[in-house]
Parts: C-alpha cells; sequence; structure tokens
C-alpha cells in the first residue's frame, strides 16, 4: 500500500471513529493526555521537587490547585506531570509487544504442527501465572529502570498477543486464498506479510489498544509497589502509593492522580471499541446493506 | 380466483436510508397474491430483493430496511400491523418459513427431538405426552427413515438433505397454512434435490398449503410451481402461470436469462447476459432492464413501462410486448465448444490415487488393523494436452479431493501423479520445482474466499507475475492489463478491491490470476456454482475462449452435469472416491451408462414444465464407502447380486475410451433404468 492511499484510509477511519459518540469521547480523552504529556514541563505551575514545609497535605487553594503531599508538594503540577514515564514506556512497549506477538502469533497459526503445539503450551503456561508475578521477578533480578521496564513490559504483554493473532490467522488460512498462494509455491514468510498480515492488522490494532491499557494499569501497578518510577519523579502510580497513608487527611492526593489514569484508561477503551465498530470488527450491531 | 387470497402484498415498496436521510429503495411496488393450494415461485438474481420480499411475508426485515409503503396482508390483517405477540403466534405456526441453509438454522447443541418438541410446545395445543409420538409422526411424513432414532441424534449428525427434512418436518409442526421457501434446495445434491422437491409438492396438495418459493434456478421452479414471479432489482418485470412463463416468457430478462442456463440435452453453450443489474437502492428512470436488453430504445431509458398483458395470461413490464419474441430463449451465444484432437499427448496422469484423511495410528499400524476405506481409491486417469475432463459425483464423491492432491495440497496415500506421462510430482508443493508449480493452476469454487480481501487486484495478478517470471515495473503492467483484457475486465479494474466487484467479476479475477502463471493445466473445482445463473454463462464462454486460444488443459469439477456437459472432451463419473465411469462426453450422457450416471442424470431438473425427472423409489445419500465390492452396491437399483457386495467390478470397454465400471453386462446397462 502506497503511503498516500495509506494516509487517506487512516483518515477516513479517524473520520469514521469521530462520528462514533464513543470514539470522540475516547480519542478526545486521550489527545488531551497526550498533549498534557508533552507540554506539561512548560504548562505545570511548580517545579515537582519544589517542597513546601510550610504547608503539607493542605487542601487545594488559589495557589495549590489540588492542594499538597506530604513533603509540601504541588499534587496539581505532580498530576500534570505524572503520566509522562507511563506513557512513554508503554507507548514504546505496546506496540513491540504487537510486532513480537502478533507475527509469532500468525506464523504459528500458518504453521501448525509440534512447533505451534510446544510454543503455544509455553505460552499456556505463561498466561496461568498471575500477570504481576513474573515481571517482579525479572524487576528484582535486573533493577527496575525505564530499559529493563519497557522490553520486560513488552515481552510479557506479548504473550496474549500471540493467542490473539494466532486466532485470528487460524481464521485467514482456512481461506482459499492462502491455499492459492500455498499452490502457486511462495514461501512461507512470503505468505504471512503478503496474505495473512493485511487481514489480521485491524485485530492486532483493536488487540493494541487493549494491551496499551492493561499496560498502563500494570505500570502503575509496579510504580505502586515501587518498582517502578523511582522518586523523587512523579508518577501516579507511585503518588497514590505515597498518599494512601493520609488519604482521610488529604484526601486529594490520591483522587487527583486516580482521576487522571482512569480517564485515559476509559479513552483508550472506548478508542479501541470505536476502532473495533469502524473497521467492522465488532459485528453485533452490523447493518444489511 | 374464487376464495380469496391467503398472502396478500400490495404496493410493497421497502428501502433503506442513505447518507443524509434519503430512502433507498430495495423492494419497489411488489404486488402479489398466493391463495390456498396454490404454489408461487419467486425468481431472481442475486441482489434482486426476492429474500427480502419473502421475509416480509412473514412482516420480517432485516435490521436496516424498513417498510415505506404498501401492505402485507396475511388471513385478512396486515402483518405489519400486528402486536409482536400475535407475530410469534403466526410465525413458525400458521406460516412456516424454510432457510435456504437448514445445518446453520438447526440448533447445534440441541437434539432434533428437543427442537421439534419445542415447536410442538409453542404453536400446537396437544398435550405434552403425546408430543413425542406426533414427532415421529412429522419425521415419517417427511420420509426420514428411522425417525425413533434421529429424535435421539443432533444436527451434524445427518446429512444436508436429512437436515432439510427436518427443518420442514419443523415448519409441519405447527400445521402450517403458509409455507416460504427461501432457496430450500440449493446447495444440496442433484438426487436429494429431486426428492426433496417430489415431497413439498406432496405436501402442497395433500395439506392444501400456500406456498412461496424463492429460488434462482429455473429447473427447481419449473417443478413445483403454479405461477412465477420475476423480479429484477426490486421490481416485478414479469409475473404469470409457470409453463408460460418457462416456455415463452414475455419479458427480455426472464427470455435472456433461460437462454443462460446450460441444459443437458444441449451441447451448444449458454449465451450470457451482458452487464450486470443495478445494486439494490440504487435510482433508475425508465426501464430497470435497458442497459441490458438487446430491444432496448430510448424510450426504455426514460419512461418506466407499466404492467401490462404479455403473451397468455402473463403481465409484463415492458413496453413491447410484442417484440419480445425476437429474443431466442435457446441458447447458442455462437460459441461452438473446442474439441481436443484424440491423438494429443498426455498432460497430466494419475496412476492408482488413493488418498486418506485418516492417518493410521501407531498402536493401528504395529497390530496391522485393516484401514476405513480410502476417501478416494485407484484413481487412473490421463489428461491429454488441450482436453478439458469433467469429473462429475454427489457431495462426498471426492472430486475436489482429488483436485487438491493434483494441485499438490493433500498428499495422496499411495499411487502417483506425473506431468506429462513421465515426470513425477512431489506430494506436496514443497516438494515441487517452481515450474511445475507454474504448469498446475487451480481456481477455486469460491471467489469470495480464494481472493485476497485486501489486496487489490494488480496486487492479487502481480504474485504469480512476480513469483514465476520475476516481471517489475512497465512490463508487469502491461502484462496485467493484457490478462484483464483477456477476461473481459478492463485496465480500470487494477485498483479495485475484491469487494467492490460483482461475483462474475471476482471469479474472471480468480481465472486471470490463474493464467498469469502461463498454465498447461487449470484445475476448476465448481468454479461457477457461486455465480448467478446469467453470469456463470458468461464464465463458462470465456473458459471455452481461453481453452481455444491457449490450448490449456482442463480439469472441471462440477456438480452439475449440464456445465460439465458444455465444457468437457471427457467426464469421468465418480461415487464416494471411486470411479465409475469415463469417457467422450457424448458416450458418458447416453447408453450404455453405470446405474449411477443413469441416477444422476435422471434427477436433473431442467428449467422445463414438461420435464420431470426420474426419480429412485428409495434413495438417500451414504456417508462412507463400503469395504469390500462396488462402492454403489448400497444403492443400486439393478444390483447383480452377492458379488456386487463381495467383488470390485470389472472395468467393461465399449469403444472410443468409454469404459464402465460394472458387474452388469453392458446389454444391461443398455436400457433405462428409473421411470
Amino acid at each position: 500500500m502506497s503511503t498516500a492511499t495509506l494516509t487517506a484510509r487512516v483518515v477516513c477511519i479517524l473520520r469514521d471513529m469521530l462520528a462514533r459518540p464513543s470514539g470522540a469521547i475516547g480519542l478526545t480523552l486521550v489527545g488531551l493526555h497526550l498533549v498534557i504529556a508533552v507540554t506539561s514541563p512548560w504548562i505545570a505551575p511548580f517545579d515537582y521537587t519544589e517542597m513546601n514545609a510550610t504547608m503539607t497535605l493542605s487542601g487545594p487553594s488559589a495557589e495549590h490547585w489540588l492542594g499538597t503531599d506530604h513533603l509540601g508538594r504541588d499534587v496539581f503540577s505532580r498530576m500534570l506531570l505524572g503520566g509522562r514515564e507511563a506513557l512513554l514506556i508503554t507507548g514504546i512497549a505496546t506496540p513491540v509487544a504487537l510486532l513480537w506477538g502478533g507475527f509469532l502469533g500468525v506464523f504459528l497459526g500458518l504453521r501448525g504442527g509440534w512447533l505451534d503445539e510446544v510454543l503455544m503450551r509455553v505460552v499456556d503456561a505463561f498466561l496461568a501465572l498471575p500477570g504481576i508475578l513474573p515481571l517482579l521477578v525479572l524487576i528484582t533480578v535486573f533493577g527496575s529502570g525505564g530499559e529493563v521496564l519497557m522490553p520486560t513490559l513488552a515481552f510479557f504483554f506479548g504473550i496474549p498477543v500471540i493467542r490473539v493473532a494466532r486466532a485470528a490467522a487460524h481464521e485467514v488460512v482456512a481461506r482459499d486464498f492462502i491455499s492459492a498462494a500455498r499452490a502457486r509455491g511462495h514461501r512461507p514468510l512470503d505468505i504471512v506479510r503478503r496474505e495473512l498480515m493485511p487481514n489480521v492488522t485491524d485485530t492486532l490494532l483493536v488487540e493494541g489498544a487493549m494491551r496499551w491499557s492493561w499496560m498502563l494499569l500494570g505500570f502503575s501497578a509496579l510504580s505502586f509497589l515501587g518498582f517502578g518510577v523511582a522518586p523523587p519523579r512523579p508518577d501516579w502510580g507511585l503518588m497514590v502509593s505515597d498518599a494512601r497513608v493520609y488519604m482521610s487527611l488529604a484526601p486529594w492526593g490520591v483522587i487527583a492522580p486516580v482521576i487522571a489514569l482512569s480517564t485515559l484508561i476509559i479513552g483508550i477503551n472506548l478508542t479501541a471499541d470505536a476502532l473495533a465498530k469502524t473497521l467492522g470488527l465488532d459485528q453485533s450491531r452490523k447493518a444489511v446493506v | 380466483m374464487a376464495n380469496p387470497p391467503l398472502i396478500d402484498i400490495r404496493k410493497l415498496c421497502i428501502g433503506f436510508s442513505g447518507r443524509g436521510g434519503t430512502i433507498l429503495p430495495v423492494l419497489h411496488d411488489v404486488d402479489l397474491a398466493v391463495c390456498r393450494g396454490e404454489s408461487l415461485g419467486i425468481v431472481g438474481e442475486s441482489g434482486s430483493g426476492k429474500s427480502t420480499l419473502a421475509l416480509a411475508a412473514m412482516g420480517y426485515l432485516k435490521h436496516g430496511l424498513e417498510k415505506i409503503d404498501g401492505e402485507v396482508i396475511y388471513d385478512g390483517v396486515d402483518m405489519f400491523a400486528r402486536s409482536p405477540k400475535e407475530l410469534q403466534r403466526i410465525r413458525g405456526g400458521k406460516l412456516g418459513l424454510i432457510p435456504q441453509n437448514s445445518g446453520q438454522s438447526l440448533t447445534p447443541t440441541l437434539r432434533i427431538g428437543q427442537q421439534i418438541d419445542e415447536v410442538l410446545h409453542l404453536h400446537c395445543t396437544l398435550p405434552k405426552a403425546l408430543h413425542e409420538a406426533r414427532a415421529i409422526d412429522l419425521l415419517t411424513q417427511v420420509r426420514l427413515p428411522d425417525p425413533r432414532a434421529i429424535l435421539r441424534r443432533y444436527p451434524h449428525e445427518l446429512s444436508g438433505g436429512q437436515q432439510q427434512r427436518v427443518a420442514i418436518a419443523m415448519a409441519l409442526a405447527g400445521e402450517p397454512d403458509a409455507l416460504l421457501l427461501d432457496e430450500p434446495t440449493t446447495g444440496l445434491d442433484v438426487t436429494t434435490q429431486a426428492h426433496i422437491l417430489d415431497l413439498l409438492r406432496e405436501l402442497a396438495v395433500t395439506r392444501k398449503m400456500a406456498m412461496v418459493y424463492v429460488s434462482h434456478d429455473l429447473g427447481v421452479i419449473a417443478r413445483v410451481c403454479d405461477r412465477v414471479l420475476v423480479l429484477y432489482a426490486g421490481e416485478t418485470v414479469l409475473i404469470g402461470p409457470a409453463a408460460e412463463v418457462l416456455r415463452d416468457p414475455a419479458h427480455p430478462y426472464a427470455r435472456a436469462l433461460l437462454a443462460s442456463i446450460p441444459r443437458l440435452c444441449d451441447q451448444q453453450l449458454p449465451r450470457a447476459l451482458n452487464g450486470r443489474p443495478p445494486s439494490p437502492g440504487s435510482h433508475h428512470h425508465g426501464c430497470a432492464f435497458a442497459q441490458r436488453c438487446a430491444l432496448a430504445t430510448e424510450t426504455c431509458r426514460t419512461e418506466r413501462p407499466p404492467m401490462t398483458a404479455g403473451a397468455g395470461s402473463q403481465s409484463t413490464r415492458c413496453l413491447y410486448p410484442d417484440r419480445v419474441s425476437e429474443i431466442d430463449i435457446r441458447g447458442g451465444g455462437g460459441a461452438v465448444p473446442m474439441v481436443c484432437p484424440a491423438d494429443s499427448p498426455p498432460a497430466l496422469t494419475l496412476k492408482d490415487v488413493t488418498i486418506r484423511y485418516q492417518r493410521p495410528s501407531l498402536l493401528a499400524r504395529l497390530r496391522h488393523r485393516a484401514l476405513n476405506p480410502a476417501t478416494v481409491e485407484g484413481i487412473s486417469l490421463t489428461l491429454r494436452h488441450g482436453e478439458s475432463l469433467g469429473m462429475v459425483g454427489e457431495s462426498g464423491s471426492g472430486k475436489s479431493t482429488i483436485l487438491k492432491a493434483i494441485a499438490g495440497l493433500l498428499a495422496p496415500a499411495e499411487g502417483q501423479i506425473l506431468l506429462d506421462d513421465n515426470t513425477l510430482l512431489g506430494t506436496t508443493v514443497e516438494r515441487r520445482r517452481p515450474d511445475q508449480l507454474r504448469r498446475l493452476q487451480i481456481v477455486f469454487q469460491n471467489p469470495d474466499a480464494s481472493l485476497n480481501p485486501r489486496q487489490s487486484v494488480a496486487e492479487i495478478l502481480s504474485q504469480p507475475l512476480r513469483l514465476y517470471f520475476g516481471l517489475r515495473g512497465e512490463a508487469l503492467q502491461d502484462r496485467m492489463v493484457a490478462l484483464l483484457d483477456a477476461v473481459r475486465l478492463g485496465a480500470s479494474y487494477l485498483d479495485r478491491r475484491p469487494g467492490q466487484l460483482s461475483g462474475g467479476e471476482k471469479q474472471r479475477v480468480a481465472v486471470a490470476r490463474a493464467f498469469a502463471a502461463d498454465p498447461r493445466i487449470v484445475l476448476c473445482d465448481e468454479i461457477t456454482s457461486a455465480l448467478d445463473v446469467s453470469v456463470q454463462a458468461a464464465v463458462l464462454e470465456l473458459l471455452n475462449d481461453l481453452k481455444r486460444v491457449h490450448g490449456t488443459a482442463f480439469i472441471f469439477v462440477s456438480h452439475n452435469l449440464a456445465i460439465v456437459r458444455v465444457l468437457s472432451d471427457r467426464v469421468a463419473v465418480l461415487y464416494q472416491g471411486r470411479l465409475c465411469e469415463i469417457g467422450p462426453t457424448a458416450a458418458v450422457y447416453s447408453q450404455p451408462s453405470h446405474p449411477y450416471t443413469e441416477v444422476l442424470l435422471s434427477a436433473v431438473l431442467e428449467p422445463d414444465p414438461d420435464h420431470a425427472p426420474r426419480l429412485l423409489t428409495e434413495d438417500r445419500a451414504e456417508l462412507s464407502p463400503p469395504e469390500r465390492g462396488c462402492p454403489f452396491q448400497r444403492r443400486c437399483p439393478v444390483k447383480a447380486g452377492a458379488i456386487c457386495e463381495t467383488d470390485a467390478p470389472p472395468w467393461q470397454e465399449t469403444g472410443n475410451g468409454h469404459a464402465i465400471r460394472c458387474h452388469l453386462p453392458l446389454t444391461a446397462l443398455q436400457n433405462r433404468i428409473c421411470g
């Protein structure tokens, strides 16, 4: 597909998504978060490390819109800045997870046989573990910097993608155009690239959006547990973790990052929903003509 | 008509809302009336609105459609004015529907007995204790053997014909006054189809039901209908008694449609109908058929013709009812079927090919346990250069399986497949050389499945050209345009995707892709069965031309005996994966012939009111071949005796390469068996 037709298709899809309430709300929320994440270093009223010992755990005021935390730092500024690291790391890890999981899943779906059987059992084993557990083990071993978090998240969140991609590929593999390509004698990788991939990208796109929101939650959970972003840098998960002790005194400290995180997650989920409907994957209310 | 019609549809308009709130019509001013004991056939191509009309008769519209005008009166009351509760009571009760694919409309997880019981519970007043007896009675009425056992089966344990019979039994459970049948036999074998239609005819007479058949198959309509309504682009274009409509239709479209159907008794190619019908919801001024009509004048394009009286008691929507007879209703599009010279060398040789889907387990091999009979066994045949070989048989006869084995998509368990008669081909694609693969191309049944919906026509055609010839840039472009021209599509099609093409155009692209490889042999797997008849004729013509120009050899698999007849030099008849008869087309279609060929030929339905299929009284499909003896032994009407059950029958030559595999002497096979 040439760049021009690709752009045209993307514009067409976006337009269709914006015409749906879920798409309009979802895209707005996600867009707003992205804009904030990029511009927050300039728009945040306070430095995130700036402490004010005289004003700890104060309520909302004209100066501190959402009050201050236990060290007297401005909650509003930290909320604006708190999504940067999460968005950056998951924003890179999600496409990576999607690519490796998607490609492997599609390849296994086409190839079948013993390799498929063996690898899918490994996938099952991973899926049987509570998601956060293997993550914690790896991070404890290798440390918790972004350079460890990103590949770790990409690896673990790619595993469920294998299953989805394999199922999507199975549906396509049974169709005759794959038999036709095989009968012509194309190499398996060519068949994956030319015949299979274009037919599963829609499913993978929607799956990717869903994975992104899961990954954000996972990342925040790690931060909450103290394995994600290192203090004093601001992060929503970390903010909740710090502020929950003072919840009865200063609920703002917990509520603000929770609102920020949940609006982003809701935004992504709504976008995924609208994307699925636009691409025709959600056929529950498909018109006849 | 003495009694008032049971179903009375008046000026019905159905449409859907397009962008900007405009209403796009799917059905336009349709009137029809059906009385008790009468059967009406609704004929039309895909997209003509025939199924929408049948469903509207139940007061049902698919999602997105709305009734714009008109009324649907059933038993004196408008269906669309009834309350949901009333509709629930009528539908499936007094007004039954038999859908096209019963296999899909039966619930897979419930036993047949439970499903029938549910209908009885909803639509009849019998006490619960009598339900089972009633269910058995119903299954007996639709002539299912051993109804008591069938009650306990699940839908997947029944054959397609049995499933259809169960669906009919369920429709009869509510003692219906009227039955709507949406393509009731499409997808069934010819023999099964003929039996089911016989049953329906009989039921209509004994129970005095009103029947509405929806079908694209004029052969079916000829068999079961008293009157015919022809729909074109959502409009009634012709209505009249079945015999008149089939003998001398008073509308150009109906005449062209008749001419496009290949006939068993006719060796001429059918005549294709050019162009394509307007898409549903499109607006047109004047006559909807004007663009494709041989008689069309300027007036036709601007003025919508009213319904007027045509020949006999037909009414037609044509401005020139007196001139329609200028259009011939028999085929002969001018093209003469190509015949291959008898001394041409072999292009493909099959030696004792046996295919099993079931692989013996290690344990079974160690214990030397006997295998189940193979799906396909002992197929030996040669295909000569430039020859077209037809393969016919019912579903399960292994015809597609053999094609897959030749194409290398399925490895045969035993036997050899040779290119020409000397180059042994690898069992699977991976073991064949690129030039061997290039020489053998396959075209699949359904172009919706065989063309990648995400690729443009250019991408589709470029695949073989790049793979086999390494074409790039200008040369690639030129070759693609030449290929599209050869299948009578223009260069403008290069940028389109399969979703933007009609069924016939898609199949042409699939044919063009096969010919892109410049093959010597093209394998065609039921390539016209997913197409409308008018389009089918055009594809047949195209194949005939390609064969003449390129001298390509074809193997043409089909369940449609009339199509195989027009296209093939030789025909092979298969039953349960075993060859029964092979020989020159004319010889196979005449006497003497194998009893199975005879059964198949007799069951064919022709669009001719005087033609009735001759059927065996007891005939049913089998799911697996017998272990020994003749594969046809259990259904054979003229079994020679115990020898049929023990010994495989010998090949008997009648000369001219025609051979029949039967224990009976050739003289005994001379006479017609059925009838």
